[in-house]
Order: structure tokens, then C-alpha cells, then sequence
């Protein structure tokens, strides 16, 4: 059963596409608890072992790493559903958009698990696709709101053209490698200028993907004009599924171009720091602020991409994971707040901490979990990231990096003086989430308190990630 | 648990029962608590280690424990501590109490202060008893965000920015650090098998006289930054002075003691070689730092401020004596550390007390406060003159050693340092007893007629340090006999 996180989550689809045939428009509000509760089941039945192996003649495979990588997923994933629970009963005024919603979203998650698994150009591109149109169609989901659909049409151009390029890309690469099968074409590509063009071009259309400059002109405002559960899985998901794949295939299958990778990764990850951090610092809006903010923290995950060794992807792996929980409670709480009393400027912040202390504090370890201060995991997260780099030498980059995570500090520094440090007047009355946000955000501020002290999550990671004979 | 990882579990526990506690009274008496608990621990440390001492343990750390932490790394949680870890922890201690003490009467959000507070401490216990790098750093971060939101929140005056500015620049600091530290990493294994972050281990390798070179100046300013090494010295003045008296207190009494003590423990044992390369360069630094700290607080007009750089110019004196590199001189450099903890503190907690009265820090607004507020009036005097070096005090003894050991140096150029050094008492004198004599004595004014007087808990804080400061002053012998024999190993390797 190698295909069973793809197999039940194609169930789960029908599932609940069936559920909102048959329940009645006056109670279409059960439609999440029913969603919520399968893909629980789902995300439960992702944690009893699979064995490795691949399938359609080497298409689709799954290794350890893999398996582990999915369960991430489903857990963020889980945590992304519990928090968009209010949003789509309140907020949006037609109820029969309750049950598309999870349909589309497992439909993008199931293009992710796709691309995660694929061994096989073909299998990537069709991932690819499959998570990002539907996620188009989502990020237009307040069909009232202008600035929704604005943010859909960026989305849904620019993933067009970054899919043309990445197209383009695969055709060289087949045209150098002689096959699109990722086993088939391991060692062989050549050194030549026609096989460094296609590495550009393929890397340019993951790059889009996970927000690296310069291609990264849409997350700021897809990220503020989309409903922010729609944001939220955008910076984490569809990002960690992409990070994943391109690591994959620049340390295994393109590794005879691993000088040349190598250079390019470099100035992307210096540029993406500099300019992700540049452009956070002078963010009021808090959407925009944690766009640019991922794009930054995209810098980072692929400073570590440059030691191409087991150090290397488990640091990613590792790191991709506690971001996506620390981006989770960031915008989990930018969601309540929205959904409350739809102010989204850091401003309005101001005296959070003396009306909503416990709201405040998972603000703050979100926000510190990102900048990489212990004893919240992202200080675990980051320090493996340097150890990945350094451990090659390039202690320049390393230098490069921890500038930028101070710089970085500032403005995560900055939400937290409006929280914690500032009176107001009007302070943003003390409100209560739904059941659901609360568990959630509970959920993530335990997990972020103790994965990273927790050193077993570590060590499992690092022990599944020799994927590779280095 | 072994006795040292107990001062990193019960002010966790501490935090944890606050966190349950309701009402400002609850709050104070559990943070006491807690921390009469701790300090008594720590004076049970002393004891214990004198013990283990007279039983004749020679070995460089006691009461040492390491389990692995992260494998693939091969990240320990490593601890132990030797004669300067024991002083330094009680030092850690006595100070945070008597911070307790005088913050007593905090009274917006109590329980957030002093649970910051006591994380605050946290960190720095946990530094003073690490032995692997990765925990000694994971400890030395913590310490550093609780300040952003005690100064931010609590403090007076500019104090937004001075919390950024601090917490910026002391995070900056440790990025640095964390370059060097992972340099010793990556050289920690010449012949093959794993890295090590454990000290020992890597004291052990010789490292390559190159690499040795590379890093030392990324610790030595790292670890320098918050031991107020010029020029990085700027988050300090702002920072003391925006901050709320205890917050000031545990910074210039502890905080900044760790620098002192990373460069000592990491920088200088570490790399031997490398402290000889850069010993000149660090040292016109240190110096420039001492001068310049102690001109500069005779042009302020703020107390905190003539504080904040007096405490730039003492512990510039702190790396004068640790880049003299002897036995004496490194015995002063640890001595002045101890002492100047306690007299900072005290002159710290004194203008606060003294500030919570007449509501302003300006100098020229007061004037002959003995008569109304004679207690306080007398301690501060007294803390004036402990801060000064007069003989009794603490001060005195750091100071003479220091400048004994950088006189055996013969040459010209540490001639120079050790004279520039000794007339650092003058200008010290000067501004002290300025200060002292403006606000204390002279007319009196009648806006101050009628202060109230000394309350029992800032008597208690105030004394609490005011005794350690007179017994190391009169029995220097007993701390420095525990400091020599620690120092020894350290001073073998140079």
C-alpha cells in the first residue's frame, strides 16, 4: 500500500463531496466537522509505517524520508482545517461554498503529496499543477472582496508563466538527460551550457513556488488579498512541497551539476535574505509583514541547501518543519484577530497583551520561534541550518545568514512591542475563538515549546535522510 | 538531580508555580521564595565544592554530568563548574534576590515581571554551569530576550529604543559569537570521528595556529559586546538607564559579567595561540574603553547614565587584567568581576531607591539629601565609595591585582595600559565623589523636605549586598584561594 496517503485521501474528497450532496443547505455547517474528523483519520492512519518502494515502473516512490515529510504535512495541514473552521461559517455568507473548500484543499494537498513522491518529471509537473489551481481558485474565495480576486488572477498568471518556464526547463533537461525518469538520468547530465540553462529555467519555476527572489512578486499581495486560512496553507504547504522536491533533485539527480547548482543556490539565498528582510521591515500590514517574512525565512532554508550532504537535508527537513508550525500559529492568530474585529495593521496591535494575554502569547512564541530564539524550536531549527552550511565552510554565508536573522529580529521585535511593550486606548477587546482555533493554536504552542528541545524528532529525521550515497 | 542542573529546574519551577499565582502579593512572595530557595543553594554550592575540594578532587570541573542531546550532532547537555562557576553562580544569586527585594513594590503587571525576571536568571545559571558550547550559547540567548521585554516594558524614559537597541545589538553580538563557536566545531575533529562542542574535548586538540587566529576575534567580540568592549559598547548607557532598578541591577551585576567569562573560559583556553596573536589589538580596546568610560561619566547628568559607563569603565578593567595573561592579573580580572557585580548593583538599587523618592535622576536637581534621607543618604555614600576602590571594599583588591599583574609585564607598550589603567582611579574618584558630594551633601532643598524613609525591603536588598561587598573586601584571601586553584589550569595553557 505505497499509495495510501494519496488513496485515502482521494476517499476522503469523495467523502465529503457525497456529504454535501446529501446534507441540507440549512445544516451545512456539520460538512467541517465531518471534513475535520476524516482527514483526523487520515492523518492518523499516515503515522503507521510504510515500507520503501516505487511504483509505475519508478514514477511514483516513497522512501522513510518521504513518509516522514507527509505526516508533516498532515499535521499542518490539520492544523490550517481546525483554524479556518470560523472563517468559512461566518465569514463567508454562502454556505454552500463550506464543502468545495475542503475539496479543493485536499485536492491541492494531494498534488503536493504527488509532487513529493514523484520519480518522474511527469508525476512532478502534474503535482505542480494540481497544488496550485486549486489554491487559485481559493485565494478568490470572499467573491465580494476585490482585493481576493485581485490576488487570485496574480496567483493563478504568475503559477502559469513559472509552470511555462518549469515546462521549458523539463524539455531541456529531457533533451540533455535522455529520459524523465529521475533514476534514469542520476549521473548522467553533462556539463554543458544547454544542461545549465535547463537547471535555470526548472529552478526558476520551483523558485516561484517557494517565493525565492526574484521571484517572489506575488506573495505579498496574493498573501494580503487572499483569506488568510487560504494564505496561511500557501506559505507553509505549498512551499514545504516545493523545498522538498527541489532539494531531491539538486542533491540526487542533478548532482553531477552540483558546482554549478551550487553558485546559483548561493547568490539566491543572499539575495532572498537581503531583500525579504529589507522589504519586512517597512510592512504595516500584518499579512504582508508575514509574506515577506517567509520569503526571507525561504533565504534561510536554502542557505542549507548549499552542503548537498545528510547534515544538509536533514536540516532542511527539520527546519521546514518547525516553520510551518511557527507560520501556522502566526497567522492562526492574525486569523482570530481578523475574524474578530477585521483589523489586520500591526497598529492595531497595540495593548494585545493586557486584553488578550494568551493570544498574545502565542503571537510571541510564533514570532520568536521564527526569529530563532531559545528555547522555542526555531532556535534549534536555525543553529542546524548553520551547522549544514558550515560544516562545507561556507562560514561567509553563515556570517550573511545570522546578519540577516538580526535584521529579522528587528521586525519580529517590532509586532511584539505593539503587543506587549504599547498601551492604547482602543486595545482590541477580549475576545474568545471558536473551540476549534483554540485547540489549534494550543496545539501549536506546545509543539514549538518542545520540538525543539525534544531531541528524538531530531534524530529520527537526521536517521531517515541518507537518501543518498553521498 | 544532581545539584547543578537544580539551578536551571527550580526557577523553571518558580515560573511554573507564579504562573498559578494570583494577586501581587502571591506573586512577590513566590518569586522570594523561590529565589531564598536558590540562593541558599548556591551558598550550599560553595560549601559542597570546598568539600569536594578538601577531599582532595583535583580535576579541573566537580559535580560534572553529560548526556548525550542531539546524537547526530553529538551535542551534549554537558555540565560542571569549578571555583569561578561557584562564585559567579552565587554572585548570580544574592544579586537577583536583592533585586527581588527592591522591586517590590513593581506594580503594573508583577507577575510577568518577575516571571521575566527569574528566566532571565535562568539563563545565566545555566550559562555559568555549561561545559558544551551549543548549551553554554542555547543558554546565553535566552538571556538575552527577557531584557528586551523588562526594559521595554517596565523601564523609564526612551525606553523602546533602548530595549531594541540592546537586544539588536547583543543578538548581532551572538550571531558573531555563533561563528566562532561553530568554527571550533568544524575543527574539532582533525583526525576523523565526530565533532565536539565540549570544551574539554576541544581544549585537548591543538587547534591550527590559523584557525586559532580566525576565531578569536569572533568570540572575543561576541562575548566582549556585552562586557561592553569599545566600541561595542553603545547598547549599554541607554539600555542601564531606560531600565527599571532591578532589571539594571541583574545586567550590570550579571549580565555582563558572562562576557567576561565566556572570553576567559572559550576565547583564552580555547585558542592560546590565537589570544597571543590579538592580545595588543584587544587590549588598546580595552584600555580605550576604561579611559574613555570613566571621562564619559564625568560629563553625565543623569545618575544612571554616570553608572552605566562607570560599569563600562570597570569591566574594560575586567579585560585589561584577563589580556595580562597571569596568574595574578587573571585572579584580579575574576575578583574585579565578583566585586564589581556587587558594587554595581548596589549603586544601581541606591538610585533607584533615591529616584523612587525625589522622581528625578538629574544631578543638578538634587542637593543635600543626607539630611532628609540619612539611611539612604549614608548607603549611598558608602556604595559610592565601594564603586570607587576604597580600601575595605572589594573594589580595592580586584583593582590592585589587576594592576600587580599587568606590571610584571616590562615592556613599554603594557607600561603604557597598566598607567593609563591605575590613573583610571583618579578619574573614577572624580566623578564618584561629584556625584555623591552634589546630591548628598550641600544646601539642602525644601522640595525634599519631607521623604519618606528607607522601607524594610530596600534595606534588605541594599544590605544583602553591602555585606558581600565588605567580606570580600576584608577577607579577599578566602575568594581569591578559590579562584587561584581554578585558575591554574587556564593560566597553564598560555
Amino acid at each position: 500500500m505505497l499509495m495510501r496517503n494519496e488513496i485515502v485521501l482521494t476517499l476522503i474528497i469523495l467523502l465529503v463531496l457525497v456529504s454535501d450532496l446529501i446534507v441540507k443547505d440549512n445544516r451545512k455547517k456539520i460538512i467541517s466537522n465531518i471534513a475535520i474528523g476524516l482527514f483526523v483519520i487520515h492523518m492518523l492512519i499516515g503515522f503507521i509505517p510504510m515500507p520503501e518502494g516505487s511504483l509505475f515502473g519508478g514514477m511514483y516512490r516513497t522512501n522513510h524520508l518521504i513518509f516522514g515529510f507527509k505526516i508533516i504535512l498532515n499535521v499542518g495541514v490539520l492544523l490550517i482545517l481546525l483554524q479556518s473552521a470560523s472563517w468559512l461559517h461566518d465569514k463567508l455568507q454562502d454556505t454552500t461554498k463550506i464543502g468545495e473548500f475542503y475539496i479543493i484543499l485536499f485536492s491541492s494537498l494531494l498534488g503536493i503529496y504527488f509532487m513529493v513522491s514523484s520519480g518522474h518529471f511527469l508525476i512532478l509537473y502534474m503535482g505542480l499543477e494540481l497544488s496550485v489551481l486549486p489554491i487559485s481558485a481559493l485565494a478568490a474565495y470572499e467573491v465580494y472582496n476585490r482585493k481576493s480576486s485581485e490576488a487570485a488572477i496574480k496567483l493563478i498568471l504568475s503559477a502559469a508563466i513559472s509552470s511555462g518556464v518549469f515546462l521549458f526547463g523539463i524539455s531541456i533537461l529531457y533533451a540533455v538527460g535522455g529520459s524523465l525518469y529521475f533514476d534514469d538520468i542520476l549521473g548522467k547530465l553533462p556539463i554543458s551550457y544547454f544542461s545549465v540553462m535547463g537547471l535555470v529555467f526548472f529552478f526558476s519555476g520551483l523558485a516561484f513556488k517557494i517565493s525565492l527572489v526574484p521571484f517572489h512578486l506575488w506573495t505579498a499581495d496574493v498573501y494580503e488579498g487572499a483569506p488568510t486560512p487560504v494564505s496561511n496553507y500557501l506559505s507553509v504547504i505549498s512551499k514545504a512541497g516545493a523545498v522538498f522536491i527541489l532539494m531531491v533533485l539538486l542533491f540526487i539527480t542533478m548532482n553531477t551539476l552540483h558546482d554549478i547548482w551550487i553558485y546559483l543556490v548561493y547568490g539566491i539565498t543572499v539575495l532572498t535574505m537581503f531583500i525579504g528582510n529589507f522589504f519586512a521591515l517597512r510592512q504595516e500590514n500584518m499579512k504582508r509583514f508575514l509574506a515577506f517574512s517567509s520569503v526571507a525565512q525561504a533565504g534561510f532554508i536554502l542557505m542549507a541547501m548549499v552542503s548537498a550532504n545528510q547534515e544538509g537535508v536533514s536540516s532542511v527537513v527539520y527546519f521546514m518543519a518547525i516553520y510551518i508550525f511557527s507560520n501556522i500559529g502566526a497567522f492562526g492568530v492574525v486569523e482570530a484577530i481578523s475574524m474578530k474585529t477585521g483589523k489586520e495593521n500591526m497598529k492595531d496591535y497595540a495593548g494585545l497583551y493586557r486584553t488578550n494575554p494568551k493570544l498574545s502569547l502565542v503571537l510571541m512564541l510564533s514570532l520568536f520561534s521564527l526569529a530563532g530564539i531559545p528555547p522555542v524550536a526555531g532556535f534549534f531549527g536555525k543553529f542546524f541550518l548553520y551547522t549544514a552550511a558550515a560544516g562545507q565552510g561556507f562560514y561567509v554565508l553563515v556570517f550573511i545568514a545570522v546578519v540577516n536573522v538580526t535584521i529579522s529580529l528587528y521586525y519580529y521585535l517590532k509586532v511584539i512591542r505593539e503587543a506587549f511593550l504599547r498601551t492604547s486606548d482602543t486595545p482590541i477587546a477580549y475576545f474568545k475563538s471558536d473551540n476549534y482555533m483554540k485547540v489549534s493554536l494550543a496545539i501549536v504552542a506546545v509543539i514549538l515549546l518542545v520540538i525543539g528541545l525534544y531531541s528524538p524528532f531530531y534524530d529520527y529525521i537526521y536517521s531517515v535522510s541518507n537518501i543518498v550515497n553521498f | 538531580m544532581d545539584i547543578l542542573s537544580l539551578f536551571v529546574t527550580v526557577p523553571i519551577l518558580t515560573v511554573i508555580v507564579l504562573m498559578f499565582a494570583k494577586g501581587k502579593k502571591q506573586y512577590r512572595v513566590v518569586a522570594l521564595v523561590g529565589f531564598i530557595i536558590q540562593t541558599l543553594m548556591s551558598f550550599n554550592l560553595i560549601y559542597q565544592y570546598l568539600h569536594v575540594r578538601a577531599l582532595g578532587d583535583k580535576s579541573i570541573m566537580v559535580f560534572t554530568k553529560d548526556l548525550l542531546w542531539f546524537a547526530p550532532m553529538n551535542i551534549h547537555y554537558a555540565i560542571g563548574v569549578d571555583g569561578i562557576s561557584v562564585l559567579m553562580i552565587v554572585l548570580t544569586s544574592v544579586i537577583v534576590l536583592a533585586g527581588i527585594f527592591i522591586s517590590w513594590d513593581v506594580d503594573d503587571l508583577p507577575k510577568e515581571f518577575f516571571i521575566s525576571l527569574i528566566v532571565l536568571a535562568t539563563g545565566v545559571f545555566g550559562f555559568f554551569i555549561s561545559v558544551d558550547l551549543f548549551t553554554l550559547f542555547l543558554f546565553y540567548e535566552l538571556a538575552v530576550i527577557p531584557m528586551y521585554l523588562l526594559i521595554g516594558i517596565w523601564g523609564s524614559g526612551p525606553r523602546e529604543y533602548a530595549s531594541m537597541k540592546l537586544t539588536l545589538m547583543l543578538m548581532g553580538a551572538s550571531a558573531v559569537l555563533l561563528i566562532g563557536i561553530l568554527g571550533l566545531y568544524f575543527h574539532s575533529a582533525p583526525n576523523g570521528g565526530p565533532h565536539t562542542f565540549n570544551i574539554f574535548e576541544i581544549a585537548k586538540l591543538n587547534l591550527p595556529v590559523g584557525v586559532q587566529r580566525l576565531f578569536f576575534p569572533f568570540i572575543f567580540v561576541g562575548f566582549g559586546t556585552i562586557s561592553a568592549l569599545f566600541p561595542f559598547h553603545t547598547w549599554s548607557p541607554d539600555g542601564h538607564s531606560s531600565a527599571p532598578t532591578a532589571v539594571s541591577m541583574l545586567h550590570a551585576g550579571v549580565l555582563m559579567k558572562m562576557g567576561g567569562y565566556g572570553i576567559f573560559r572559550i576565547a583564552m583556553y580555547l585558542m592560546p595561540q590565537g589570544t597571543h596573536f590579538w592580545t595588543n589589538f584587544f587590549l588598546v580596546l580595552a584600555i580605550t574603553g576604561v579611559v574613555y568610560g570613566a571621562f564619559a561619566a564625568i560629563k553625565q547628568t543623569d545618575l544612571k547614565y554616570i553608572n552605566a559607563y562607570s560599569s563600562v569603565s570597570h569591566l574594560g578593567l575586567v579585560l585589561v587584567g584577563l589580556l595580562m595573561i597571569n596568574q595574578i592579573a587573571w585572579k584580579g580580572a575574576m575578583l574585579q568581576t565578583l566585586s564589581h557585580g556587587f558594587t554595581t548593583a548596589l549603586l544601581f538599587a541606591l538610585i533607584g531607591v533615591v529616584y523612587g523618592r525625589t522622581h528625578t535622576r538629574i544631578i543638578s536637581k538634587m542637593s543635600g539629601l543626607l539630611v532628609f534621607i540619612p539611611v539612604i543618604g549614608i548607603l549611598f555614600v558608602l556604595a559610592g565609595l565601594a564603586n570607587l576602590g576604597l580600601p575595605g571594599f572589594s573594589g580595592f583588591v580586584s583593582e590592585m591585582n589587576i594592576f600587580v599583574g599587568a606590571f610584571q609585564h616590562a615592556d613599554t607598550f603594557h607600561r603604557i595600559i597598566t598607567i593609563l589603567a591605575a590613573s583610571s582611579i583618579v578619574i573614577t574618584a572624580v566623578y564618584i565623589l561629584r556625584v555623591v558630594g552634589k546630591i548628598m551633601m550641600g544646601p539642602t532643598m525644601k522640595e525634599y523636605a519631607n521623604l519618606p524613609g528607607i522601607t524594610w525591603y530596600e534595606k534588605t536588598g541594599t544590605y544583602i549586598l553591602m555585606i558581600f561587598i565588605v567580606l570580600i573586601g576584608t577577607l579577599p584571601f578566602w575568594f581569591g584561594n578559590i579562584l587561584s586553584d581554578s585558575i591554574r589550569p587556564f593560566i597553564e595553557r598560555l
